[in-house]
């Protein structure tokens, strides 16, 4: 039972972040039709919007600090960050102890910005192309964005520690009445996965509750009569393209703790998650989401031993074969629309 | 000739030209000059330039023809490699055998895939294929160890039983032969300050090429290919006269996962080790990429596209600072460190990220990839041509 338990909780935090890009994906193919091949760079330079940002807030400046010496009986330099000068030293260094949940402010803009570019300068010329053409030349945008920060950020991956709070693990397994230790679980990952549920929260609420998510859910059902009613309803497309960078940017920033971040994560999680959305159903949004969920828990519960000691190697095959499963008995994945993607 | 018309008889005569003279117009540069880097006469290169030529043509029948757009490919040129290993340890190390096999594996392989891949089309198809080569790279990687040499991979050893080859002398490894001739053996022409090499490995894998190119002709050319290419412009309208396509898009994906297996056999007899990083879904990338670059559903595209991106690939990536330096050393100072700031990005180990715009630029701008290009330049002069000689002749001059 414990083991159980804890196989949902790994699975978790991966489920997580899957949801988040599939999400992200679903959305603009759903809104413009377009197979965005680029979107796991998306999620790779959140990460490393959080990178920048601890790096910025550490950016230092030497002082001669006359009170110390070194051997030598010089005073000793000392590498002062920026930051103390502005906020004084305790503030300081909890400002760059928590320097990943805060870039989230940084990020958004950022993302945004970049959504909004992609979209007007590259992506808006492909709606009217085959979708291999679209799945094409978003893939080398995906090659040309994941090499550019390689050369700004090296090959190499980038440590990122979560705040000092959340350092240590969660014992689960004590406070459900199961024996200590059986059942940890670190806490940032918890932060995550609560961090993924607001996230979809808040976009769902979004799309459901305010007049632009109507008019842009009434554009994903006929964008052609929204636009004979005198909507624009390309701009609300551009906007939530932005929306929907920043909710795969979001998803990297807070993901960069859990795994540094190097500059071709975002590759190796564009492949799953684009099975996701297609094990979700093209177009779905809820889909997209429970495929996430389901396949991240599905993954972790395939690499217990217990598992792989009748079925070796599994762990590594799992998603795959659930998706060609999926694809072949339920064409339309588990929750898709009728006629997306199927010309 | 060979049942093909003029054009097409062209056409295979140019590119079997270019292939059996490819050691000297590959090296065109002399020996120890400043432009020798740029020179591709060298016979490793030059037998990846064809292998990945079959791979690509092999690929195009499928996206050429039939537009369904596979993610998975290198699976198959990966499974064909260790068949042929498989051959070379068990068997014998003479190539023929191992290519043979590797051909029929992968041919068997690709059945099964296509078989399950192509009950969808479109996203879905490429998404499945995918998936399946990714399960491949997995396994192989993984569980299947005993089989593929894991991270390891696999290469021919002397302890290997080799049943149909007698008994090594002692000490000598065992090396890939086609009846006792030697793949790395070969005979370097010195001309003056020229060094051109020619190689036994890259002449098989040449005439193997040609061989796949012609019968690519000859596929595009016969109602099979036709019907392909109807099953790419509308296969609803296909379907609704009655006409089952899969079984001609099954044999279409098998037979470019037959060539993608006669390719991976090739890449083995040169160079004989395996591992799973070939299966890797950037390799089935990497195909698209050739296709494209120099144009789908064209003949000799492909052909074009992965000889420039292997070319590139092994030439670009060896300019470095000091190169750059040389070559912009006749500047002023100033200017020249600039230059080598803006150019050092796009070379040496920043090679991926000058194939990735040149790749957007061609999607953006020349769909039809480098063929396209030619062909546009081509009409530019051609329409010259034709005002010049328009009925009113005013262009004549008059005498």
């Amino acid at each position: 039972m414990d083991a159980i338990i804890l196989q949902i909780l790994n699975g978790l935090d991966k489920g997580s972040a899957y949801a988040l890009i599939a999400l992200g994906l679903t959305l603009i193919f759903g809104t413009l039709g377009v197979v965005n091949f680029a979107h796991g760079a998306l999620f790779m330079i959140g990460a490393f919007c959080a990178v920048t940002f601890s790096k910025l807030l550490t950016l230092s400046h030497i002082v001669i600090d006359d009170t110390q010496k070194d051997f030598l009986g010089n005073p000793l330099k000392v590498e002062v960050p920026y930051i103390y000068d502005f906020f004084g030293q305790t503030t300081g260094d909890a400002i760059i102890d928590w320097a990943v949940p805060l870039s989230i402010i940084f990020c958004i803009p950022i993302m945004i910005a970049i959504g909004f570019i992609m979209e007007r300068g590259l992506i808006k010329h492909f709606y009217k192309r085959p979708h291999a053409d679209q799945i094409l030349v978003t893939f080398g945008l995906a090659i040309v964005l994941q090499e550019v920060i390689k050369y700004f950020y090296g090959a190499n991956p980038i440590p990122t520690p979560a705040p000092e709070v959340f350092a240590g693990s969660f014992d689960f397994g004590a406070m459900m009445g199961f024996a200590e230790n059986t059942i940890i679980y670190p806490y940032w990952r918890l932060v995550y996965f609560a961090f993924a549920a607001v996230i979809i929260g808040a976009v769902f609420a979004f799309l459901q509750f305010t007049t632009f998510g109507m008019v842009v859910r009434a554009g994903m059902a006929d964008r052609e009569t929204v636009g004979l009613l005198g909507i624009n309803i390309d701009k609300r497309f551009t906007i939530m393209f932005g929306i929907a960078a920043a909710v795969a940017g979001l998803a990297g920033v807070m993901y960069a703790p859990i795994n540094s971040p190097n500059y071709h994560m975002g590759m190796d999680f564009l492949v799953l998650s684009f099975v996701v959305v297609v094990v979700g159903g093209m177009g779905s949004l809820p889909g997209a989401v429970l495929a996430g969920f389901l396949l991240g828990i599905l993954e972790s519960f395939a690499s217990m031993s217990a598992v792989l000691e009748f079925l070796p190697g599994i762990n590594q095959i799992i998603i795959y074969l659930v998706a060609i499963i999926i694809l072949l008995t339920r064409p339309r994945g588990l929750m898709g629309r009728k006629g997306v993607m199927e010309e | 000739m060979f049942g093909l018309d003029k054009k097409d008889a062209g056409l295979l005569l140019i590119v079997a030209i270019l292939a059996l003279a490819a050691p000297f117009i590959l090296n065109p540069f002399p020996e120890g000059s400043a432009m020798a880097q740029f020179n591709a006469g060298y016979p490793d290169l030059m037998q990846r330039l064809v292998i990945f030529g079959i791979f690509a043509i092999g690929f195009n029948i499928l996206f050429g023809l039939t537009g369904y757009l596979s993610f998975g490919h290198a699976a198959f040129l990966g499974v064909g490699s260790y068949a042929a290993i498989w051959m070379m340890k068990l068997l014998t190390m003479n190539v023929i055998p191992a290519i043979i096999v590797s051909v029929m594996i992968a041919g068997l392989f690709s059945l099964l895939v296509g078989w399950i891949s192509l009950r969808r089309s479109g996203i879905y198809f490429s998404i499945l294929t995918l998936a399946f080569a990714q399960m491949s790279y997995a396994l192989a990687y993984s569980v299947l160890t005993p089989i593929t040499g894991g991270e390891t991979g696999l290469q021919p050893k002397y302890t290997d039983p080799r049943i149909l080859d007698g008994a090594l002398p002692d000490g000598q490894m065992p090396r890939a032969n086609l009846f006792g001739l030697d793949m790395k053996d070969g005979f370097e022409l010195v001309m003056g300050n020229w060094v051109f090499t020619f190689n036994a490995g890259y002449y098989i894998a040449a005439v193997v090429m040609l061989l796949s190119f012609y019968i690519s002709i000859r596929i595009f050319r016969s109602p099979f290919g036709m019907m392909l290419r109807a099953v790419k412009s509308n296969q609803q309208r296909m379907n609704y006269t009655g006409l089952n396509t899969k079984p001609y898009t099954l044999a279409a994906f098998v037979i470019s996962g037959m060539y993608a297996g006669l390719a991976g056999g090739l890449l083995v007899a040169m160079d004989t080790q395996v591992g799973a990083e070939r299966m890797f879904w950037t390799a089935s990338g990497e195909v698209v990429l050739m296709t494209i670059l120099g144009g789908a559903g064209t003949l000799i595209g492909p052909v074009l596209g992965a000889g420039f991106i292997k070319y590139m690939e092994n030439i670009v990536s060896k300019i470095n600072k000091t190169v750059l330096e040389q070559w912009f050393a006749f500047m002023p100072d100033g200017i020249e460190d600039v230059m080598v700031a803006l150019v050092y990005p796009f070379v040496g180990k920043g090679w991926h990220l000058t194939l990735g715009l040149l790749f957007m630029l061609v999607v953006i701008f020349l769909p039809g990839g480098l063929v396209e290009g030619g062909q546009r330049i081509g009409n530019l002069f051609r329409s010259k041509k034709a005002k010049d000689t328009s009925p009113d002749g005013s262009k004549t001059p008059a005498e």
